[in-house]
């Protein structure tokens, strides 16, 4: 018998048009209701001079003014909330990297809607109520454990609800209950995939057919790894704490991007720099409007988050829009000679060169030209004791950048461990250039 | 016959090419021979030294990147001609040269000339046949 393709087919194969229309409905209300029930976004309104009723159709969106990462912090902890603290069952929490915690609530509606998400992410990867789910997300605080936990409970999947760690117990529960699909972190899976092969096991020895990775940065050529590695298609989803948690967007057998479901989060795309909304196709800022969110109704919520999104057809048969995987954090984008840089971008290819990622990038402009600098730490491997095989590396890793993100840089090597390594967050880019 | 070279990668930048004999020097590594390469960008610094292990131990505990390199060295007598002669074997032999360099010796009458080729057999045995001796890590330990 032929899987379910959709958790929830009406909604997820809707019609564009039919789709518009209920955003519109569902926007028209939320505005309303953030506008009532939230006095941080209400002044944030009325300083920009707009009422629920200049919002008459999607549009109009872009009257509403944004949120950040700042206002979350600023309106810590109640002040986002959109429903009586009596109303709501559940909070999740960001291990954010600079200040406070975000702390989001959730509804008992949201919490819903939210597995919803979660359930049709599994749905979409083949998962059905025969499957055994192993999530080995972390559970708490963290989204990751806690939704696809209540997705994999809506689908009917056995549900293992491993947590993340003690990869020992991870392999035997996989093995001993025959695990088919895998739910963590793309970098715990790689690492299961190892201490597989560590302990004898071949691809096709277990079970798994699939897996749901996220939370954060991978590229395509870890995907081939772990496919590889644990015999699996490797899936990725999206979301973040401030919109719900995994599951704001999830990718289908196309494996080409993920879609967003739309149903409950409008996407806009804008110029992080002027916050201009951007025609379909272009490269820029994602930002979410929840649409159905009841206690943490987040309006034009800046994710700071870089991609691109597509109304492509999609061979799955849903009509929500895709993104792209995040290419990068719109606050380290930097332009250079025009062209848009992502220190992700160069951190992929150091990787897929055989450097190690620790790395620093210098932007200056000399005789009014931009010069971008890339100093990478060096490896024994990658060292030659011939001067021009050891240049032809060094410039064969400058074509590699360049091929990636448009500019030729000049690289420096340097000895290992020379560059800074500090807690959390690293500081990677020095943009010397005075332009403001 | 190979011997081990040390091969150190140096930044470009004042004082580093300082730091690395500076390390050897305060751990009393005895050099016996040192060449220098560099570009704008970088240093590859060729090191033989008395005992392979120990500067290895120092330099990696340093922090540096150090490869160990098998090349061979021949002993040049002191007669004119005679490295021009090695090297005319090697060629005749299609060995192509990557680098060398010469150090003299304290107590022997002849030079050692380090070569990098990419085949030490080979051009080991075309050396030898041709009546040249190779020095050997014993002979570079007692200098
Ligand atoms: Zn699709």
């Amino acid at each position: 018998m032929e899987a379910k393709r959709y958790y929830q087919e009406e909604i997820e194969t809707m019609p564009l048009e039919q789709l518009r229309a209920l955003q519109k409905e569902k926007l028209l209300k939320q505005v309303r209701h953030v506008y009532e029930n939230v006095p941080y976004y209400r002044a944030k309104m009325e300083e920009q001079g707009v009422t629920p009723d200049d919002i008459k159709e999607l549009e109009d969106l872009s009257k509403l003014p944004f949120l950040t990462k700042a206002d979350l912090r600023d309106a810590y902890p109640y002040g986002l909330l959109g429903m009586p603290l009596s109303d709501c069952v559940r909070i999740q929490s960001t291990s954010g990297t600079t200040g406070k915690r975000v702390v989001a609530f959730y509804t008992q509606k949201d919490v819903e809607l939210w597995e919803d998400c979660c359930a049709r992410a599994i749905v979409a990867v083949g998962g059905t109520k025969d499957d055994v789910c192993q999530v080995c997300y972390g559970y708490g605080l963290f989204t990751g454990g806690p939704g696809l936990n209540g997705g994999s409970h809506k689908v009917g999947c056995l549900t293992l609800p491993m947590s993340s760690g003690n990869t020992e117990r991870q392999i035997q529960f996989m093995m001993d209950l025959k695990s088919t699909i895998l739910c963590c972190t793309p970098s715990y899976a790689a690492y299961i995939g190892e201490s597989l092969k560590e302990a004898g096991y071949k691809p096709e020895d277990n079970c798994l057919k699939a897996g749901i990775f996220g939370a954060e940065p991978w590229t395509e050529e870890m995907r081939r790894d772990i496919e590889k590695a644990l015999g699996i298609k490797a899936y990725d989803i999206y979301g973040l704490t401030e919109t719900s948690g995994p599951g704001v967007s999830f990718e289908c057998e196309e494996q080409t991007g993920m879609h967003i479901n739309e149903d409950h989060f409008l996407a806009e795309i804008i110029d992080p720099d002027t916050g201009e909304v951007l025609p379909e196709g272009s490269k820029g800022e994602l930002v979410f409007t929840a649409l159905d969110k009841e206690a943490f109704p987040l309006l034009r919520y800046r994710t700071r988050d870089i991609c691109v999104l597509s109304r492509k057809k999609c061979s799955c048969g849903r009509t929500h829009v895709k993104m792209t995987k995040p290419m990068g954090r719109s606050d380290d984008m930097m332009i250079i000679r025009g062209v848009n840089v992502f220190p992700s971008q160069i951190e992929a290819v150091l990787l897929k060169e055989g450097y190690p990622p620790n790395y620093y990038i210098e932007v200056d402009r000399v005789n009014n030209s931009d010069t971008l600098d890339v100093f990478v730490e060096l490896t024994a491997e990658q060292f030659e004791d011939t001067v021009g095989k050891f240049s032809a590396r060094e410039n064969a890793l400058a074509e590699a950048i360049k091929t990636m993100v448009g500019v030729k840089p000049k690289v420096h090597l340097v000895n290992p461990k020379s560059i800074a390594r500090s807690e959390g967050k690293a500081v990677r880019i020095v943009d010397k250039r005075k332009l403001h | 016959m190979s011997i081990r070279q040390l091969t150190v990668f140096v930044e470009n930048r004042q004082g580093a090419m300082a730091e690395v004999t500076g390390e050897l020097a305060s751990h009393n590594v005895d050099l016996r021979a040192l060449s220098m390469a560099d570009t704008q960008e970088f240093g590859v610094l060729r090191l033989m030294v008395k005992d392979v292990d120990a500067a290895l131990a120092v330099l990696r505990e340093a922090g540096h990147i150090v490869n160990v390199t098998p090349v061979i060295a021949v002993k040049i007598s002191d007669t004119p001609g005679r490295l021009a002669q090695a090297l005319s074997v090697l060629d005749a032999a299609n060995i192509n040269i990557e680098y060398l360099y010469a150090f003299l010796t304290r107590t022997e009458k002849h030079a050692y000339v380090v070569l990098r080729v990419e085949d030490n057999d080979a051009a080991t045995n075309a050396l030898v046949s041709a009546g040249f001796k190779l020095v050997e890590e014993s002979d570079i330990q007692k200098l």
